[in-house]
This record gives structure tokens, sequence and C-alpha cells, in this order.
């Protein structure tokens, strides 16, 4: 009976919403009260049914709940007789209840695609041999299972043969397809665009990749920070004390219908579903765009960060060095590019690689002679012709005379960081290049974005030696850069920062060399391309390393952080409103109060469903 | 002692969480510190002791409360 009514609670609120039109029609129109006071009555009780049932099972657990003031109000309200207000209130109360519901829904559709996307079942290997469907639960380490084109690979494992190409989208955020064959690594949840492979499972269930990215979504949707752990404390006391307060003034004023209006009024729905509300709807947006951000608590900080380390050059520049600039002396230059790439064909050497990549195609010829000459270069012959390869004092060990022109660019190459390598044909020298560990492509504009969102300082610990720290942190105008730093210096100086100067610190990092820091940081941000300690060490994770995400998840922690406090600003504000009214005006009665009350949830709802559109400008 | 995950219905009214971590509260064999009631993925988390009660009993009691339960899944700790 309880089920069943409670089952057709949107039924209920239908019929006594035609009642009650019936009921307001007659009286206005028709003069004809008594057809008004029996529709309305009859709405009333129906509407108190699901409420009642409500109240008296929150009864049974010892919990005062909302349902328990309203029912006690409308009880009051039909004692009294007065049939319009009770009819109205439980109205409100129920339709109120329906709209927070489909709301609701919406807020966490970005959470439940995410993992909506789980695999369900599986081609296993069975003991004679056939593959055959079934529940991806049955999966275990060591199954054999097969995936054809356009399923979902179910559990992380080892492919053993076939091969084709997956859209690795779920876990990665990138939805260029990867190409997988015999021992590439597949991941639970990415789908197989073509071919057909068989694969070994390493890991199942929630021990995968994608199974852990759910779990610590779903765990950071419902995490409380110190604030919402005090509203929520306070919320338990707080509906039991309007309680108390309507019995007083009932008693005190002897005003009956002012003691149940207070019971309406002071509903606290909207403080207690502001917060959740704005913290899965920014997670949410977070998840569809490949960041995670770990809760609330992790919100907060991140919104208010002071500084931003990172870890190493690497994080900041494209990882390997190469041709950054160039200058051409005199003709026959593409013969020259030709002896340097031969020379350079046959060495070693680091930047080697740089030069030869940036000659690019070209005529390799016989290298003969060569001599290395140590903390100089090389020099050999090509085709006849004496050639030298190497630094400044090479070239003066060569007697090779360097024009103005050629020493002013050489300075100015020596300014910007790079590693000179000057080539001489026959004494005279013919080209100039330098080479540096180039800054990636979007990552000065990215810093431009992070400075707009408030981060006061960028600083650069890294293992490089203090010449290229210097000439990247020139490039992309960071407060301070370190270079030779230890991973034990990082997090000593990560300790002074926060513990001296008082600073909210976020250090960049891949969560493998440089746990401590990550740890030790308030907000440790992880690039990590779907690893495990990545995922487990930080707070924020920016899934495919990928930088260009960090300014969207800043802005993103800072929206929700700013959506939190205005839903806690709205909540407060109207029952002080309402209070307020209910002493001071006149026109304030049970219907507007929960009116004013269900919009007010609703509200709060729709300004954390903004969040959900959330994009940086 | 186990750890049960019970998928409840979506929850949406403010106080159903109160409602239904007392529910649970009350029942004997449960570890009262390990109760989490999750809002928004509108689930029930706790461990219990399975000589003491089933994780039938309290979704029985969840169910008597007028909350559906989708399923459940029970781990050994």
């Amino acid at each position: 009976m309880q089920r069943a009514i409670l089952s057709k609670k949107n039924y209920i609120m239908f019929v006594s919403a035609i009642l009650i039109a019936i009921g307001f029609t007659s009286a206005l129109a028709f003069k004809n009260e008594a057809v008004a006071v029996w529709a309305l009555a009859i709405a009333s009780v129906l509407g108190a049914a699901p409420i009642a049932i409500q109240a008296y099972q929150a009864l049974k657990v010892k919990v005062v709940s909302i349902d328990v003031l309203v029912i006690i109000a409308v009880a009051g309200a039909f004692i009294i007789r007065n049939f319009e207000e009770s009819a109205i209130v439980t109205f409100l109360f129920l339709f109120g209840a329906y709209l927070e519901q489909r709301t609701l829904n919406k807020t966490r559709s970005a959470i439940k695609e995410l993992t909506e996307m789980a695999p369900e079942s599986a081609l296993k290997q069975m003991e004679n041999g056939e593959f055959e469907e079934v529940d991806v639960d049955e999966v275990d380490v060591g199954d054999i299972i097969l995936v054809k084109t356009g399923m979902k690979i179910p559990v992380d494992g080892t492919v053993l043969s076939g091969e084709g190409s997956i859209n690795e989208a779920s876990i990665t955020g990138e939805s260029l397809p990867v190409s997988k064959e015999k021992g590439s690594q597949v991941f639970a949840g990415t789908i197989l665009d073509n071919g057909t492979i068989q694969i070994a499972a390493d890991r199942v269930g929630e021990d995968t990749t994608f199974g852990k990215i759910i779990e610590l979504v779903e765990e950071a949707q419902d995490s409380k920070s110190e604030a919402e752990r005090f509203i929520d404390r306070f919320s338990k006391y707080y509906t039991p004390a309007v309680l108390v307060l309507g019995i007083l003034v009932g008693i005190i004023s002897r005003n009956f219908e002012l003691a149940i209006i207070i019971l309406v009024l002071g509903c606290p729905g909207a403080l207690v579903i502001g917060v959740p509300v704005s913290n899965v709807a920014g997670i949410g947006n977070g998840a569809r765009h490949g960041v995670l951000l770990k809760g609330s608590e992790v919100i907060g900080d991140f919104s208010r960060l002071d500084t931003m380390v990172f870890d190493k050059t690497g994080t900041l520049t494209a990882g390997n060095p190469s041709v950054a600039e160039q200058e051409y002396y005199g003709d026959n230059i593409p013969e020259a590019l030709g002896y340097l790439a031969s020379i350079e064909n046959e060495s070693d050497h680091p930047l080697a690689k740089a030069i030869l990549e940036k000659i690019g195609e070209t005529t390799l010829s016989t290298v003969e002679n060569t001599e290395v000459v140590k903390g100089g270069g090389i020099t050999a012959t090509v085709n006849g012709h004496r050639i030298a390869v190497g630094n400044v004092a090479m070239m003066e060990r060569e007697e090779v005379v360097l024009s103005e022109q050629a020493k002013a660019d050489i300075a100015r190459m020596e300014r910007n960081g790079n590693s000179l390598v000057l080539t001489s044909v026959d004494r005279r020298l013919k080209i100039l290049m330098g080479i540096r560990d180039q800054i990636r492509p979007g990552v000065k504009e990215e810093l431009r974005r992070l400075r707009r969102l408030g981060v006061k300082n960028f600083v650069m610990l890294s293992g490089d030696n203090q010449g290229t720290v210097d000439a990247v942190s020139q490039e992309l105008g960071l407060t301070e850069a370190h270079g030779n730093m230890l991973p034990e210096d990082k997090a000593a100086y990560i300790k002074k920062l926060i513990e001296e100067e008082g600073q909210i610190v976020a250090f960049v990092g891949d969560g493998v060399n440089d746990s401590p820091s990550l740890a030790l940081a308030q907000i440790g941000i992880a690039m990590g391309s779907g690893t495990d300690v990545a995922i487990e060490t930080s707070d924020v994770v920016l899934m495919n390393s990928n930088f260009s995400r960090l300014p969207h998840a800043l802005g993103l922690a800072k929206a929700t952080a700013r959506n939190m406090k205005q839903n806690i600003a709205i909540a407060i504000g109207v029952v002080l409103f309402l209070l307020s009214a209910v002493f001071f005006s006149e026109w304030m009665n049970m219907s507007i109060g929960m009116l004013v009350h269900e919009s007010s949830i609703l509200v709060v709802i729709l300004n954390g469903m903004r969040l959900l559109r959330y994009k940086l400008r | 002692m186990k750890t049960a995950t019970i998928q409840l219905e979506t929850l949406t009214c403010p106080s159903c969480v109160q409602k239904i971590e007392n529910a649970i509260k009350s029942l004997a064999g449960v570890e009262k510190e390990s109760i989490k009631v999750l809002f928004n993925s509108s689930k029930a988390k706790f461990n219990f002791d399975d000589e003491k009660l089933s994780v039938e009993d309290v979704e029985k009691a969840i169910t008597d409360l007028g909350y559906e339960v989708k399923r459940s899944q029970v781990k050994s700790k």
C-alpha cells in the first residue's frame, strides 16, 4: 500500500492539480463554495498521503525530515479549515520534488555518460576452445578474449594475435585511433574501430584503468569538504530546530497559523542540495574534457591557487633538442649542408640527430681523415675540402675568420640559450646553427591564460643545467627557475613555499619520479597518460598528459567553487528573506512560502547545471 | 567482515541520505562508522558482519523506507 502510493506520486500530483483548478474556478467563477471546499479538501488529502508516508518512515528511523515539517503544517492548515493553503502547499511540494528529480538527473548526466561506457559483456574462450559471450564479471585474469570490430575491449590486456586500430578516447580523451598488434597493451572501455584481436586478460573489473577512473570520479562527486560536512551536521539539527521554533512561536503568540507557516518557511532544501549539485556538475564537466578533479576539497584549494610549479624542463618543452635558429654565410650552401650531414651521419653526438633532422634530404659523400677535437668538435676531409664542425673555440683553432655579422649572430643565439654548431668549409664559415630544446607549441598561450585566471607565480624546478633552465624561463617569462635540482631539493623547495610563504601550491609532474612533491603540494597535478600511479597519487589528473587541459582545469575549479558559494548564498538568503517576511509583512502565507522555497531549490540546481556547459574563454 | 555496495534508485530528495543512513545504522551487525550513503551516485556502502546479518536484511530495511534497491554487491574484506 505504502509503496503503491509512493510509486503513483506523479499521478497523484496531476489529479491534485486538476482538483485545485476545479476548486478555484468553482469558487471564483461560479461562487459555488461547497464544490470548492470539497475539491480542495480532497486534493489536500490526496497530496498529503505520499508526504505523510515519507514523514512516517523518516520518524521511524529518527530523522526529522522536511516531510515531517510539511505534513504537520498541512495537517494544521486542514484543522483550521484552510483547505486552499493545504491543497496548494501539498501540490507545490510534490511538483517541486518532481522537477528536482528531472533537473538533478541532468546535472549528473555527464558522469553517467562515463560510467555507461563501461563494457558489459565479453567473448571468452571456453574449455572447448570456442568463444562464448559472457558477462564481463565472469572474466578472470589470464582468460583469452576475442574482440571483433566495433566491440568494446572488456578488460586491460595484451594482444595475443591479430591487429586493429583502437579508439582510446574513454581513457585518454584523444579520439585519434591507435594501432595495436601482437604484444600491445589494450585498455578496458576502449573501442576496436577495425580489425579482430585476441587478448589475454591482465586486469579485470575495478582493477582496470577504466575501472579505476570510474571509481575515482564516483568517489569524487560525493566527496565532501570541511564546509560541506559542517552543512550536513548543521542540517541534521536545523530541521528539528525549526520544528521547536514553530511550537514555541505557537505557544508564545497563541497564533496557530503563524506557527505552521514557520514550519513551511524553515525547510532547508536548497542548503542541503546546493553544494553537491555544483560538485557533481563541475566534476562531470571535467570528466568530459579529460580532467579528473578529485572532489570538492581539491576544487576549493585549486581555485585559490597562488603558485604553479613545473617538475622539469620537459613538461614545458618538446623534450628533444632541435635546430631553433640558423644562419648561412656566402654561397655553395647546399654543398656545405651535404658535407655537414655526411659528418654528422657518422656521429653519435646528441646534437647530430637534431642537425640531420633539420637538413633533411641531401647528398652524402665519403668522409675521410676524421679527427675529433675534445671539447671542440670534428675536422674531416669531404670531397677534398677541409671541413670543421664545432663550437666557437673550434673555429678559432681552425683560424676561421668570423665576420662582424657572424659575431653578432653568435652573440644573439647564445643569448637565446642555444648550443652553437658552426661549420667551416676550407676555413670559411658557412653555417651557424643554434640548437636547443624548444618550447612546446601552445605553452606560451596556456601560461598566459593561467595567469589571467589568477596564478601569481610560475616556478620551474628542473634537473637540467641552469643555462637551459634560464633560457626556457626567459622565453616563457617564468617567475623563478632553478636547475640542477634533485627530487628531494624540489620537495624541500615546495615545503618552503607552503610553510614559510603561506602559498597555495600546485605541482605539475608525471607522477612517477616526483611523488614526494606531488604529495606535499596542496594540489598534485599528474600529467598521466592513464598510468595508475599518476591517477592514485595526485589530486588532479590530466588525461593523456595534455598540458592544454590545464587552463580548463583551473578555470573549471574556479567556476565550480564560485558556483558552490552562490548556491549557499541563495539558500541562506531565501530562508532569511522568508523568515523576515513572515514577521514584517502582511502578504506572506504558506503557499507563497512553499513556492519560494521550492523555487530556490530549482534555482540552485539550474545554477549548478550551468557548470556542465562551462568552457574557458 | 564483508563490504557491501548497494545501488539505489536515483536519490533526489535532500533528506533521504540521512534517512537511509539511519536505517542502516539501526541494524545490528553493520559497522556504524563505515556507512557511507552517496547522494550523487545514489549508492550505499558499508561493512558488515555476515554472521549477524545478510545483505538482504539491509536491502529490506531500505525498501521498507520506500526506496528501490537496484542491485547490490558484496565483497570479502
